[in-house]
């Protein structure tokens, strides 16, 4: 079958290692981010390593009057339409502290830009009767914490969203994977102390995969994070409100 | 945050350095760090000493920056980011009928450190060094960007080559790839029961590939024995590839123990029928064998090895015959040992190729293995070789300075390069390979 993906976020590293997993099988894919110049050189990256088709394409979280035109592209491909979304924001607490502001931006990029993008696409999908959109949720909105619960939140809006769209997509043929990364060694985690347990990209993108094949609804990656998770969830919030983790 | 501190190593964890890196995952990351100051670029950190450390100063971790730019299949030419590694390139173009024109003995090498370290493959003899296959390089000087060819800008090109990283931070890079017969090797393998016939197998040998592996520890008549491996890219039928393993822990220190050694070696050895054998492997196991074990180097425990390795003149053959009586006597070697015939393919003036004969063991690191090591480098100045920097922690910069004929005209084009002198690392500060001592 004629797939294609369209990758949002796509010069970021774990979107990278999808990006040339999902053209080592042959797919078309239509990157989408905001520097241009890496973009152009990781499509001829994925094109050298057997993607069918892959383009650079302008893609800005918070200027959706440009996601018309991205969605346009994927509809001239014949086949199987898919998005992968890995964008977001994640300044660091303090600095959101000092200018509320930065709120509405970190939202911006990682909660309502990429909803109303897929609000966009749902409709392609449905009218193919096929089509996963994996939608890169994170860890952090399981749970406010007060080293990032600005992006925590943003996070958790997203994989509410996520959980809609998975049972409306359901009825039409699509599905929804909803994946939870855990720490992963990427730009945005270099050198922030007290990570543990990080994975590679490559990993993470095999994780997602494995998941898009046997259609699973929420992953947590690596795996382990989902135990994590279930402990962090689950302590009492009289004492959790306390804690500094 | 884009700087980070860390401890960091080379391959071998005997060298040690504490320093801020950086690892860029975008061009415009990378230009928007340099333009702070030049730092020196790694790799991998498959060199086994201080090639890739700057201890109390910044390196700039270069295998973000992986892509592949363009490839034209009329030529075989590859344009690549420095941190692609090679055991990647190979992967994805030996399906289309193309392979590295050199490989070093991982496949995790990035291309920026190849050219780094100029290396050599197990065809050396036949196709010279890696930077003999560079068409182009994209370098950031301190001068800015600068396109650096091997006829148009044959000085900086010299100086880049096997430059060890001093011209300044390579971006890219284009690759005259190799055309191969099929994808898969086929490869001869035979015991060679000593030293004398080794050297004529290795003379003789009309394949494309060839490698020895050296039982360093057998002595007397059997000194020198082995296995001559020669290989062919071709066609066959492929047994099913193991998954990679992972060595977990540090190893502790009986691991690699006298007896333990030889054992393994013998078994090694014997594994080849007396008769030869004929094999197919998947091209990764032929190029690459340790790869199949992530972090190998933790077998040798917490303080690490080093690698001894020279080139000696063809004449001068004796001379490492010596050497390895030596190893062989002092009962330090770990389990394999590499000798390869070399031809005299070079491509910079600090490249370490010269016709002859190169010899490469492992040893843990101890306080006789060291006194051993430093013992042979003074054999291999004696015999009129040199030691290799991709693998050195332990020699001494006057030697060095004798080995390396060209490095007075080397240092003068890296002073302008990098006048400043941001370039330095540990290495070249342990052996003043950038001010005469
Ligand atoms: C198992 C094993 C087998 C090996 N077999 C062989 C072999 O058969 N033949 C051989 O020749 N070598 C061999 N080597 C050595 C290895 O190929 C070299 O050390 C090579 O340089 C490693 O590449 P790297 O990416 O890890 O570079 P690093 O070790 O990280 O760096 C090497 C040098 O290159 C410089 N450098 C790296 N990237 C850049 C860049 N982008 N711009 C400018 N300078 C840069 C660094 O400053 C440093 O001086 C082997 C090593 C191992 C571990």
């Amino acid at each position: 079958m004629n797939r294609t993906w369209i990758i949002l976020g796509a010069t970021s590293a774990m979107a990278r290692a999808f990006a040339r997993k999902v053209s080592q099988e042959g797919a078309g894919v239509l990157l989408a981010g905001r520097d241009m110049e890496d973009l152009a050189t990781l499509a001829a990256d994925c094109r050298l390593r057997g993607a069918r088709m892959a383009e650079a394409l302008a893609f800005d979280a918070r200027a959706p009057e440009g996601f018309a035109a991205i969605i346009a592209r994927a509809e001239a491909e014949e086949g199987e339409i898919n998005a992968a979304v890995f964008v977001g924001s994640m300044p660091e607490q303090g600095a959101t502290d000092a200018d509320p502001a930065l709120v509405d931006g970190v939202i911006a990029d990682s909660h309502t830009g990429p909803a109303r993008f897929l609000h966009m696409l749902a409709p392609l999908i449905e009218a193919r009767g096929t089509g996963t959109v994996v939608g890169v949720a994170s860890v952090a909105g399981d749970r406010g914490r007060i080293g990032n619960y600005v992006y925590g939140s943003a996070k958790a809006g997203f994989a509410t969203y996520l959980s809609g769209l998975r049972n409306r997509l359901t009825r039409a043929g699509g599905h929804v994977v909803t994946v939870k990364p855990g720490f992963v060694d990427t730009a945005m985690t270099w050198g922030l102390p007290g990570l543990f347990l990080v994975a590679a990209p490559g990993h993470v993108a095999d994780d997602i995969l494995a998941a898009v094949a046997k259609r699973r609804n929420v992953i947590y990656t690596p795996f382990f994070w989902r135990y994590i998770m279930l402990i962090i969830r689950h302590i009492p919030e009289a004492l959790f409100k306390k804690m500094k983790i | 945050m884009l700087w980070k501190t860390a401890d960091y190593a080379g391959w071998g964890r005997a060298l040690v350095a504490r320093g801020e890196i950086a690892r860029p995952e975008r061009q415009s990351t990378l230009a928007a760090l340099l333009a702070e100051g030049l730092a020196p670029a790694i790799g991998m950190r498959r060199s086994y000493g201080d090639a890739a450390l700057n201890g109390g100063g910044r390196v700039i971790d270069m295998t973000r920056l992986d892509r592949f730019r363009g490839f034209d299949p009329e030529t075989g030419i590859l344009d690549v980011e420095a941190g692609a590694r090679i055991g990647d390139i190979a992967a994805a173009f030996a399906p289309r009928g193309w392979l590295p024109a050199v490989m070093p003995g991982t496949g995790l090498a990035t291309v920026g450190g190849c050219i780094g370290q100029d290396v050599h493959g197990k065809n050396h003899h036949n196709v010279g060094s890696f930077c003999q296959h560079v068409v182009s390089l994209t370098l950031r000087s301190a001068r800015g960007v600068v396109e650096v060819t091997p006829d148009r800008t044959a000085d900086l090109f010299r100086a880049t080559a096997g430059g060890l990283g001093q011209t300044g931070v390579i971006l890219s890079a284009r690759l005259r790839l190799l055309p191969r017969r099929g994808d898969v090797m086929v490869v001869t393998e035979r015991r060679v029961e000593g030293w004398d016939e080794f050297l004529a197998l290795l003379d003789a040998s009309q394949a494309t590939y060839t490698v020895g592996w050296i039982d360093a520890t057998a002595r007397g008549a059997a000194l020198g024995r082995g296995i001559l491996e020669e290989g062919e890219t071709g066609s066959g039928l492929l047994p099913k590839r193991g998954q990679a393993r992972r060595v977990p822990f540090d190893a502790p220190r009986f691991a690699l123990a006298g007896p333990v050694v030889r054992a393994f070696n013998t078994a090694y050895y014997r594994r080849v029928p007396e008769t030869g054998r004929t094999v197919v492997k998947p091209i990764a196991d032929f190029f690459f064998p340790l790869d199949k074990i992530h972090d190998w180097n933790r077998l040798y425990g917490k303080r690490g090895f080093h690698q001894f390795q020279c080139v000696v003149p063809v004449a001068e053959a004796p001379a490492l015959r010596a050497m390895l009586e030596e190893i062989a006597g002092s009962g330090l070697a770990s389990p394999l040992a590499v000798l390869k015939r070399m031809g005299p393919g070079r491509a910079g003036h600090l490249s370490f190729p010269m016709e002859g004969y190169t010899l490469a063991v492992d040893f843990p690191n101890r306080s006789e293995a060291r006194e051993l090591i430093r013992g042979l480098e003074s054999e291999t100045l004696s015999a009129r070789g040199r030691l290799y920097f991709a693998k050195d922690s332990l020699a001494r910069g006057t030697d060095v300075a004798a080995m390396y004929p060209e490095l007075a005209a080397w240092r003068k084009l890296v002073a302008r390069a990098d006048p400043e002198g941001a370039l330095a690392t540990d290495l070249v500060r342990r052996l003043s390979l950038r001010s005469a001592t």
